[in-house]
Order: structure tokens, then sequence, then C-alpha cells
């Protein structure tokens, strides 16, 4: 398991997901904090391409062996694209929960939402 | 007041300061502050019991020990199997029931003489099962003695766990099923040949000043901690019950499949009702399953009536798997049912028990 760690260009919902934003499409996944709580992740149910997501609700399960949790949107848009490679390697949420461990890619429909999330600092300073 | 906080503080085991060291992740359990899993994760926890050795801390499991010249009358009335079929230094599985047949708990017992037994209970039944010993004692020459506090209890299992015991051991370890007394590096321990996870080995009944010690020697012979959670998933891929979930008041041992392990010709507590279920046929049975996709949970509902008592990833077959009571007429192996996976029907097919064979 990967060493805790909060990148800087990432955004932060406070129910422990990122945003990686670029030009008007986003890519979320879980922060460190969330998969090291979770523990081994061995499911991950993801949405429909198409579907459409919105700030603070749930749009996807992520299982580990013991507990289901929801993983929260940071931000709401249309998912284009989909992480298919967690259906064999869901471990990838916990080794690296910032690369290959993402989980889907949306349009961003209002982008002024980022405005409400926290930088690393910030989120890192709701953990202690 | 003070009565009432420390009854509410958890209770731990002689080898708290072991899981502390070893990484271990503790959470509170039947009362207990038990160690779910250590640093290097359930599924590692768990492929090393099926490929070398896992030792685990089951000291929060009770003991109750009943003597006297009716003990094995005594117990013939209360447990499910044929006591009178326990040899001495023989172990035997049998359920604890209600008189309508509901199960109070699974238990092992060991025959430790002719008139002297020790029986294992689950940390979450202790004190029920001994009030329900004290109470049914009336009118048998027995002693029933809560033990709980005497013993320790270490589980050893795997393909390498006999080695590992049999190295700190002053003459050759019981077979499967049997028990015994041995010198473990100098200490009494009173060493069964019993275990929940599928594997050969050993659970070791130890006094609890003397548990820290055998637990480094086993693992420095190279036993891995195991924690709760790779135990329940150990167990489950062989299909042996968990009180709570597979097994509780309101069933009975026959739709738990657990009818091997009554004899309802002994009269025990429960043997009419037990008698009666076996004749008629269960209306639902607990079944095994595997699942396509996706993982059902405890309180699933099954479509067409049931619901899943047990449910995981299975580390060994890398599938959802678990168990469920299902309508007699869905339980046949094979039979496709569909699970209500929070709101997401997941299809499951009703399998062959044990889920993992060697």
């Amino acid at each position: 398991m990967a060493d805790a760690s909060y990148p800087t260009e990432l955004l932060y919902h406070p129910e422990h997901d990122w945003a990686r934003i670029d030009d008007g499409t986003a890519v979320f996944g879980i922060t460190w904090f969330a998969q090291d709580a979770l523990g081994e992740v061995v499911f991950f149910d993801p949405p429909e391409v198409g579907s459409t997501v919105t700030a603070g609700e749930s749009y996807a399960e992520v299982e580990s062996v013991k507990a289901v949790s929801d993983v929260v949107a940071p931000l709401s848009g249309e998912i284009i694209e989909v992480n298919l490679g967690l259906g064999d390697t869901p471990e990838n949420i916990n080794n690296d929960p910032y690369g290959n461990g993402w989980m889907v890619k949306v349009k961003l429909s209002d982008s002024s939402e980022t405005d409400g999330l926290l930088d690393a600092g910030a989120y890192e300073a709701t953990l202690s | 007041m003070a009565a009432a906080s420390a009854d509410t503080a958890l209770k731990r085991t002689p080898l708290y300061d072991k899981h502390v060291a070893a990484g271990a992740k503790l959470v509170p359990f039947a009362g207990w502050e038990m160690p779910v899993q250590y640093g290097g994760g359930v599924k590692a926890e768990h492929l090393a019991t099926r490929a070398t050795a896992g030792v685990f801390d089951v000291s929060h499991m009770g003991e109750i020990a009943t003597s006297g010249p009716q003990a094995e009358a005594f117990l013939q009335h209360l447990l499910s199997n044929d006591v009178t079929k326990l040899q001495t230094g023989g172990a035997q599985y049998s359920v604890l029931c209600r008189e309508d047949g509901g199960v109070l708990d699974d238990l092992f017992t060991y025959r430790l003489g002719a008139e002297s037994f020790l029986t294992v209970t689950n940390a979450s039944n202790h004190d029920k099962d001994l009030a329900w010993f004290l109470k049914q004692a009336t009118g048998f020459d027995v002693t029933v003695t809560d033990v709980h506090d005497q013993y320790a209890m270490l589980a050893v299992q795997g393909p390498q766990a006999r080695e590992i015991v049999q190295a700190l051991a002053d003459g050759p370890l019981p077979d499967r099923f049997t028990c015994r007394h041995r010198l473990l590096r100098g200490q009494r321990v009173l060493v069964c040949g019993t275990g929940y996870t599928g594997e050969d080995g050993v659970e070791l009944l130890i006094d609890p000043a003397d548990a820290p010690m055998i637990w480094d020697e086993v693992v420095k012979r190279g036993a891995v901690p195991v924690g709760l959670a790779a135990r329940d998933t150990l167990r489950l891929e062989v299909n042996y019950h968990l009180y709570g979930n597979d097994l509780m008041e309101e069933r009975g041992p026959i739709e738990a499949g657990l009818g091997w392990a009554c004899k309802e010709a002994t009269g025990f507590i429960g043997s009419e009702a037990v008698a009666a279920v076996r004749a008629a046929g269960p209306s639902e049975q607990l079944i095994a399953f595997t699942m396509a996709s996706g993982i059902a949970r405890q309180g699933n509902a099954v479509v067409g009536g049931g619901e899943v008592t047990s449910g995981t990833m299975s580390p060994s077959l890398e599938i959802g798997i678990g168990m469920a009571y299902v309508p007699a007429a869905m339980a046949a192996e094979g039979t496709e049912i569909q699970i209500d996976v929070r709101g997401k029907q997941r299809a499951a097919t009703v399998a062959k028990k044990p889920l993992y064979k060697k």
C-alpha cells in the first residue's frame, strides 16, 4: 500500500473524494485516507457511461472485504468514461488511489462548483 | 455506576500487547477488543493460512467445565449430539437447542475424563450458555463451572500448522477431532485437533500466563498472525456456520444443515421439535452460493424468498460467495437465484458445500 499523500494538483471533497480538473472535464477517485479506512478493496461497481452525477451524491459503490461504501461525486456532470480496469484489479484503488485507481471521467455541468471544493492543505486539515 | 462502566469496558486477551506489536487493527467484538487484521491485510492472512500456517487469538471464546457423576447424562440432555459416543480424549460438535428447537449456540465439547468435559462457547453467547447450563443442571449430580478466565485459546491452522506446534511439544499431537494434554515448551496445554478454517491444524487451550510465550514460539516458526476478518472469510469458504449470522434462536439445526450433529433419539432438549422438522422437511434451507459478479452481504434479500446470512469476496476463489436461507424448492445445487444487493439484482448459483476444497 502506498504511503499517505494528498497531491496538490487535485481538489478534494470532504467525503474523501478527489477531482483532477482538465478543461471542462474531471477525473474522480477516492483519497488515500478513504482507501486506508476501507481496507482492501475487492469490488468496484462502476456507473454507466452517459449517466449523470450530482455533486455530493453517491455515483458508485466500492467494497472492501468487510464493508460496502458509497462513492460521492465531488462535482456534477455526465460520465464519459469509467475505469474498466478496476473490474479485474480493484486493488489499484488501494495501491494507486490517484493514478490507476481512478474511477470515472466526467464532463462537468457547472464549473463554478469547484469553488466549493478544498485544496490539499484544507482537506488534510479535516483529517486531523 | 462504577460497576456499569466496568461492565461496558472492552475486555482484552492476554495477547493484546502481541497484537499491538504486530500492527493489528483492533475492533470491539462481542465485548472484546480483538484484532480484525494485521499490517499485511486480510487477503494475505487468508492465503497464508491456506498455503502455510496462520495463528489466531480466539481467547474471546468461552469455556464451560462440566464434571461429576452425571456429567455425561447432563450433557446428553443439553447437547444435540450423542455424548455417550464421545470417548475420553475426543472432540464432538453439537448445537444447544431451546425446547422449540431454536439454536442457542453451536459448540465443540472435549471429553477430558469419564466425568469431566470442557465445552467451548461462542464469545457472544457465553453468558447465555452458562446461564442455560446452570438452569438445566438442577436435579443432576454435576458441577458446572465458568472457566473462561482459566484459558487463553490459540488456533494454529494451515498445512504447516502441526509441524510448527509439534516442534514445541513433548509428544505426538492429537489427531483430528481428538484432544490431549501436552507440554509445549514445558507448559501444560490442552491440544485439540479442531479448527474453523477448513485446514488441518490445532486449537490450543493455554494458561493465560503462558499464551504470549506460545504465540511468540509459533510466530517465530512461521505462523502468520491472522485476524477476525480472515477468520470469517476462511470459515465461509468451507461453509462453517457463524452464530448470529447463519445460526440463531429463531431457526433450528435441520434448516441450517446441521442434522448430522443432531441425534434426536438421545432425547436432548428440543429433540422433539428437531425430529418433527426432520420428518416434515424444513420449509427453508441454508444453502451456499457463488456469484457471477459483485458481492452479496448479510441481510440482502433473495428474490422469491429468503435472505443472505453471510457474504464476502472469497480470497481463494476470487468471486463473491455466501450462504443464504432460501425456500426448500430453491435449495437444490445448481439452482439459479437472484439476490437483491442494495436495489440491484445480482445472479447467484446454489453451489455444493464446501465451496472451497483443496
